[in-house]
């Protein structure tokens, strides 16, 4: 079998496929989610634990992607159900594709929306109209911004609302996708990357040489936003509640310390208490946090990886392209993510104005105050809003192209007939979750269940598939061909056993923590919001979500199963 | 920030910037096995069997 789809693209450069993988990987988890998790979980702890999950899972699952992408593209085959069809050699292998079609298509319908966030906020701060004095004030522009008040809330034609943005940015990726490969996502990752580093690179200057704001509030310093972020052994002050010492803040520099504990002396019931490395390294959740940051920031397991190196050419490396992608993620998100925002958080609002902040707390409410604060904050806050916009615009086009590839294939039809019909598909879904704003409910329910849950299985199929169905001596024989260094051979033993274990038990320990919620520091258990939303007290939103979902998998089955490609006695034919 | 915080900080954010520069550098100096496969190479031609 030599081509399914007779027309056969192909990336322009080798810098070009690096970028784009780097561009894929690179998004608002690594500016606003790791330095969240980095800190919660203890700086230096949490980033021994994070380099050796980039080791035996990020590395291995990335090169392993890389690899069957490349083998399968020399056969005409860029979609998953083709490929998983064709390396597991079973008729139902095929259907397991699935998952690497809904898994990119889906995280787009809410991504593209997030990113219209982005390029809202960039803009309305070079207008200068955002003037945000409180926090109060931030979190209820936010609030209005994306309609969380109420369903179809963020359907206003006005700069402060999601929906023209909304709509720029959905035509904008389509029309990068219909230039195709080279002309589209290699153009746009080839000027967006180095344009993200630069601005991250400006704002981090600025954030670096703010010393401390305001001298009036001497404790609110980047010193001590580098210490909450990077000091290896936290110190907390921990209140006696129940018979158990719970922690009540975390205190950062020796004034604060000193302060702290003078105002616990005499009080039997709170202490002053430095948790070491060790301590929190025997913690499972630091594991689980670090394994999960590296895992969802480097993109493995979401089928883009395997849809992009299926445009590479026999003889292409794949080792240093994939190592090149990940080091560029890692980059960005250690070098640069890890130094801007919470020192610039904490500079102006204080630990307790950025502790417990999820990624759009930090965001989308404690970031546009920070740059209100900030002299010139409006320029800085362009910059930096711009900057996770051409973060997310290289992550969103790459969850396209497997859809497009897939249609391509399963349909016999071109790029506009496929880029057509996969338009039609997200616009409904992009418009069913913004729509649904409430809560953010769409977006939080697709993103548990799909943007993480799912990801968790297909990337455990992948490496399993990678080192037992194909076996590690074809894996690596492949993965080895064209190689411009080589894989060292420990890494045979860590994508086929350690891997595999190491992956599945961050996912029971994920299933067991956020879909069962067990307390693993302790305390009562609680089924998670999500599962209670479908099954304990069904919510409607929940479960039309879901029920999305289900039918786009029907969809894709059926157009899988009628698709003459995807027969196994296609595969038999070579 | 703490002397370990500083530690921490500088090994981290040193490691992840020398691995992408030694990338990026390894990158566009190492020629594409593509081009090598299909590089001009020495052609058989009729003339070379008359050579004496």
């Amino acid at each position: 079998m030599s081509s399914h789809t007779g027309k056969h693209e192909s990336w322009g450069s080798r810098l070009g496929v690096i970028m784009a993988v780097a561009g894929s990987a690179v998004g608002l988890g690594n500016f606003l989610r790791f330095p969240g998790q980095a800190a919660q979980y203890g700086g230096g702890a949490f980033m021994l634990a994070y380099a050796i999950s980039f080791l035996i899972i990020g590395l291995p699952i990335g090169w392993a992607e890389w690899t069957m992408g490349r083998a399968m593209g020399q056969r005409g085959l860029h979609s998953a159900p083709g490929m998983f069809a064709h390396v597991t050699r079973v008729s139902w292998g095929k259907y397991l594709g699935i998952m690497g079609i809904i898994i990119p298509v889906v995280i787009y319908m809410y991504y593209v929306g997030i990113e219209s966030w982005c390029l809202g906020y960039a803009v309305n701060f070079l207008r200068g109209g955002l003037h945000l004095g409180t926090a109060a004030d931030s979190g209820a522009y936010f609030s209005s911004f994306v309609g969380m008040g109420e369903d179809g809330g963020a359907m206003r034609f006005s700069p402060d609302s999601m929906l023209p943005w909304l709509l720029v940015v959905f035509v904008v990726n389509f029309f990068f996708i219909y230039r195709g490969i080279t002309k589209g996502i290699e153009t746009v990752c080839n000027w967006g990357m180095p344009a993200l580093v630069i601005l991250a690179g400006i704002v981090l200057v600025r954030v670096l040489t703010l010393g401390t704001p305001d001298p009036a509030q001497p404790d609110n310093n980047v010193s001590n936003g580098l210490g909450y972020m990077w000091n290896p052994a936290k110190v907390v002050v921990e209140r006696l509640d129940g018979g158990t010492w719970k922690t009540e803040r975390q205190v950062v520099g020796d004034p604060m310390i000193a302060r702290a504990k003078s105002e616990i002396a005499g009080d039997a019931t709170r202490r002053v208490r430095e948790i070491s490395v060790l301590e929190q390294l025997m913690r499972p959740q630091v594991w689980l946090a670090a394994a999960g940051q590296i895992f969802f920031s480097l993109s493995v397991g979401f089928g883009v990886i395997l849809c992009y190196a299926s445009y590479l050419k026999a003889r292409d490396d794949v080792v240093l392209s994939g190592l090149s992608a990940s080091s560029a993620n890692e980059f960005c998100e250690v070098g640069l993510g890890g130094l801007i925002t919470l020192p610039a958080g904490v500079a102006f609002l204080g630990l307790a104005g950025v502790a417990g902040q999820g990624t759009f707390g930090l965001g989308f409410n404690v970031l546009p105050l920070v740059f209100n604060k900030m002299p010139a904050g409006w320029l800085f806050g362009a910059f930096f809003f711009f900057m996770l916009f051409l973060a997310a615009v290289t992550s969103s086009l790459s969850m396209l192209q497997p859809g497009i590839a897939f249609l391509e294939e399963a349909l016999g039809v071109g790029r506009k007939a496929s880029v057509a019909i996969l338009g039609a598909i997200t616009a409904f879904g992009t418009g069913f979750i913004a729509w649904f704003s409430k809560d953010l409910k769409a977006l939080d329910t697709l993103d548990f269940w799909i943007g993480t849950f799912l990801i968790f299985v297909l990337a455990t199929v992948q490496i399993i598939v990678f080192g037992w169905v194909w076996g590690t001596d074809r894996g690596f024989r492949e993965m080895q061909h064209g190689a411009a260094v080589r894989v060292p051979g420990i890494f045979r033993i860590i994508i086929k056993f350690v891997c595999p274990v190491f992956l599945l038990f961050v996912f029971v320990m994920w299933v067991v923590v956020n879909v069962f919620g067990i307390n693993l520091a302790g305390g009562a258990a609680e089924v998670s919001s999500y599962v209670k939303d479908l099954f304990v007290k069904p919510d409607k939103i929940a479960w039309l979500s879901v029920s999305f979902v289900v039918v786009f998998a029907i969809f894709l089955a059926l157009l899988i199963a009628r698709a003459r490609v995807y027969r196994h006695s296609e595969f038999n034919r070579e | 920030m703490t002397t370990g915080g500083i530690v921490i900080m500088i090994l981290s954010v040193g490691t992840v910037t020398t691995l992408f520069g030694w990338c990026i550098w390894k990158v566009l100096t190492t020629p594409s096995e593509t081009e090598k496969v299909h590089g001009p190479g020495l052609q058989h031609t009729p003339d070379m069997d008359n050579k004496e």
